[in-house]
């Protein structure tokens, strides 16, 4: 069996006297891609910041990589999301006043690991922005110039830099049409295939399921139930 | 290359450079205040201590030694009493005493003080660093009806040698040269002193009698004109002058010269130190300046404390960016250091403008300023005092920086990778 890159065992986190998330169990093997449904107030976002280290949970394990996160300082965790980490939103993803190139090479100023891993780190981002499908006329231009698709490839191509070994995407295709949505997602799953990256893909939309080999509930394994 | 996060700020920066732009013109402009209220302070201190050196006394009528100070030497106010001319021949046998400069002041010529002396004024007077008068052109006046003008007179009124002029009594508010049945020639031009002496027309003792043979009690004696071809007929010694500045054979003899002048019996004088009488005049302005000082350094602090609301305001639309920056991997110090570099870097900007606007400010006003108050406008690099007053700016805009910095530290942490907005 591959090693896991995602172990949560009894996590509990709580919002002040409010329960938000109490998870029994859950594992991500390498390479492996998972669709988390939940609508809002299911503790997704929790969840999210507690795998990307921004929370610590109040109880249980929480071990990404190997590493178990909690005991980290905060700036031990800030860097572990920077070396190990690929982050897509739902919308407003990149920063409006940078290029597109910088937004997407913006990883690499952060994390020494990424940067060591990207190479020649405009060629990477050149060959990663041309696999996701975009023109090289767009890469000086500002990224609030691009429609929402070009902005979610480029958001795509950014998590992807440096080839972190977990992606993971909150609601990045909400904002996109059907079509649109179809094609993000198979650029992306084609590219976390490519780059030997777990996914965990958040949605409240059910009907994008089918797309993953793994689909889990987060109202099925959250015990809490509700979240703010 | 320019570190990541310092790119990362600058840019930002400019993506608000309207907003940003005003707040950094408005910390420009408050230091250029700053600056140039210090500078003009050292430019006045600095020109009164240039004014007279080499001098041991001045002697007047018997009064307030810093107004003796104020107008036989800047020319500022009015002499209220005059000193007989035994009095300064009693001054100038007195065995200490090397030398006296008798002046007569009281007219004056467009504006421009007129200052009666003799030839001991361009032998003995000195200024700044003891230099002596020279002249740029011409001669002293050795006839009654010449002139010798300062450099700014001449330069200002675009007089040459041969020139010839008129004075006017006292001030010459009325705007008439009262004295135009005497006209003078201009025979002399000072070099630059950067001292009173530039806005000063000089003639002889004699001149000044010789145009007040026809007044009395500050007023023409009506019915009487005195015809120039006959001025020479009458004694034109002085009756009387405004001051007099001695020096000493030396200066070990200068308290008991002052004691005796000050115990004189002929008439009431008073003997000052000029340096004791500018100290006075320091601490009767020293409130004033550190006043001054104190509204342009609280107007500086309205200028950054600008800067830090329009940043602080500005913080809540900008949450999304940090919390991307958070998800790539920036920690919270990183933040902090993002807004404090902002901070820092539009309070030098500022900084640098202010010192830019001054220095234009100083090359378009100095011809006016020289002219009105005979204040030569410092330009060039900055002072070491201005430059502790630009580090004080900078510091304060680094430490009031740290506000907005330590904001979107909060911030951030509480957003983590999903801002509550």
């Amino acid at each position: 069996m591959a090693a896991s890159v995602v172990s949560l065992a009894g996590l509990r986190f709580d919002w002040g006297d409010t329960p938000c998330l109490d998870i029994a169990a859950f594992e991500l093997a390498q390479n492996e891609q998972v669709f988390l449904y939940g609508p809002s107030g299911s503790g997704k976002s929790t969840l999210l910041n507690l795998l990307a280290g921004v929370l610590v949970p109040c109880a249980g394990d929480l071990v990404v990589l190997g590493t178990a996160l909690p005991p980290l300082a905060g700036a031990a965790r800030d860097r572990f999301r920077a070396d190990h980490l690929g982050l897509i939103f739902q919308q407003f993803n990149l920063i409006p006043y940078l290029s597109v190139l910088d937004n997407v090479l913006l990883p690499c100023r952060f994390s020494a690991r990424r940067r060591e891993r990207a190479g020649d780190l405009r060629q990477t981002a050149s060959r990663l922005l041309a696999h996701l499908d975009l023109d090289e006329s767009l890469w000086p231009r500002r990224a609030d110039g691009l429609s929402v698709g070009q902005q979610q490839r480029v958001a795509a191509a950014r998590a992807l830099i440096g080839a972190p070994e977990l992606i993971i995407a909150d609601e990045p295709t909400s904002s996109l049409d059907t079509d649109r949505q179809d094609a993000f997602l198979d650029l992306l799953t084609r590219e976390c295939a490519a780059n030997g990256a777990a996914l965990v893909f958040v949605s409240h939309d059910r009907r994008l399921a089918a797309r993953f080999p793994r689909t889990l509930a987060l109202p099925d394994i959250n015990r809490a139930g509700a979240a703010p | 290359m320019m570190p990541p996060l310092v790119r990362l700020s600058a840019l930002s920066a400019w993506n608000r450079r309207t907003a940003l732009g005003l707040t950094v013109l408005a910390v420009g402009l408050s230091v250029m205040l700053l600056l140039g209220v210090e500078r003009l302070r050292e430019q006045v201190r600095g020109g009164f201590e240039q004014s007279v050196s080499g001098a041991d006394l001045i002697v007047g009528a018997r009064g307030s030694p810093l107004q003796l100070m104020l107008y036989s030497v800047f020319r500022i106010g009015e002499a209220t009493h005059n000193i007989e001319w035994s009095s300064v021949e009693a001054l100038t046998a007195h065995p200490a005493v090397a030398w006296t400069i008798p002046i007569s002041l009281g007219d004056s010529h467009r504006g421009y003080p007129v200052l009666a002396t003799n030839h001991a004024y361009f032998a003995h007077f000195r200024y700044g660093d003891r230099r002596s008068l020279a002249l740029t052109g011409g001669r002293a006046f050795d006839g009654v009806f010449e002139a010798v003008l300062g450099a700014e007179v001449a330069d200002a009124l675009g007089y040459r040698l041969g020139d010839r002029i008129a004075l006017a009594h006292g001030s010459g508010e009325s705007g008439l040269a009262d004295h135009a049945d005497k006209p003078f020639t201009v025979i002399g031009i000072l070099g630059r002193t950067g001292t009173p002496v530039d806005n000063t027309v000089h003639i002889g003792l004699a001149a000044m009698e010789a145009i007040h043979l026809d007044w009395q009690g500050g007023a023409p004696i009506p019915g009487m004109q005195i015809p120039v071809e006959y001025v020479k007929k009458f004694d034109l010694r002085p009756k009387t002058v405004t001051a007099v500045i001695v020096g000493l054979k030396s200066r070990a003899a200068v308290f008991s010269v002052q004691r005796w002048i000050n115990d004189f019996r002929a008439e009431p004088l008073m003997a000052v130190l000029p340096g004791v009488a500018l100290a006075q005049l320091w601490q009767v302005i020293g409130h004033g300046e550190k006043a001054l000082l104190a509204v342009s350094a609280l107007v500086v602090g309205v200028g950054l404390a600008g800067l830090v609301a329009v940043v602080l305001a500005g913080l809540d639309q900008r949450r999304r960016e940090l919390a991307i920056l958070r998800a790539v991997g920036a920690r919270p110090r990183d933040i902090l250091a993002l807004l404090t570099f902002e901070g820092l870097g539009l309070t030098v900007i500022g900084a640098l403008l202010g010192f830019v606007l001054l220095t234009v400010l100083s090359l378009v006003a100095a011809p006016l300023v020289q002219a009105r108050f005979g204040l030569s406008l410092m330009t060039g690099l900055p002072s070491a005092h201005e430059v502790f007053l630009l580090a004080g700016v900078i510091i304060t805009g680094f430490i009031a920086s740290l506000l907005p910095g330590w904001r979107a530290y909060r911030v951030s942490l509480a957003d983590g990778l999903t801002p509550k907005t």
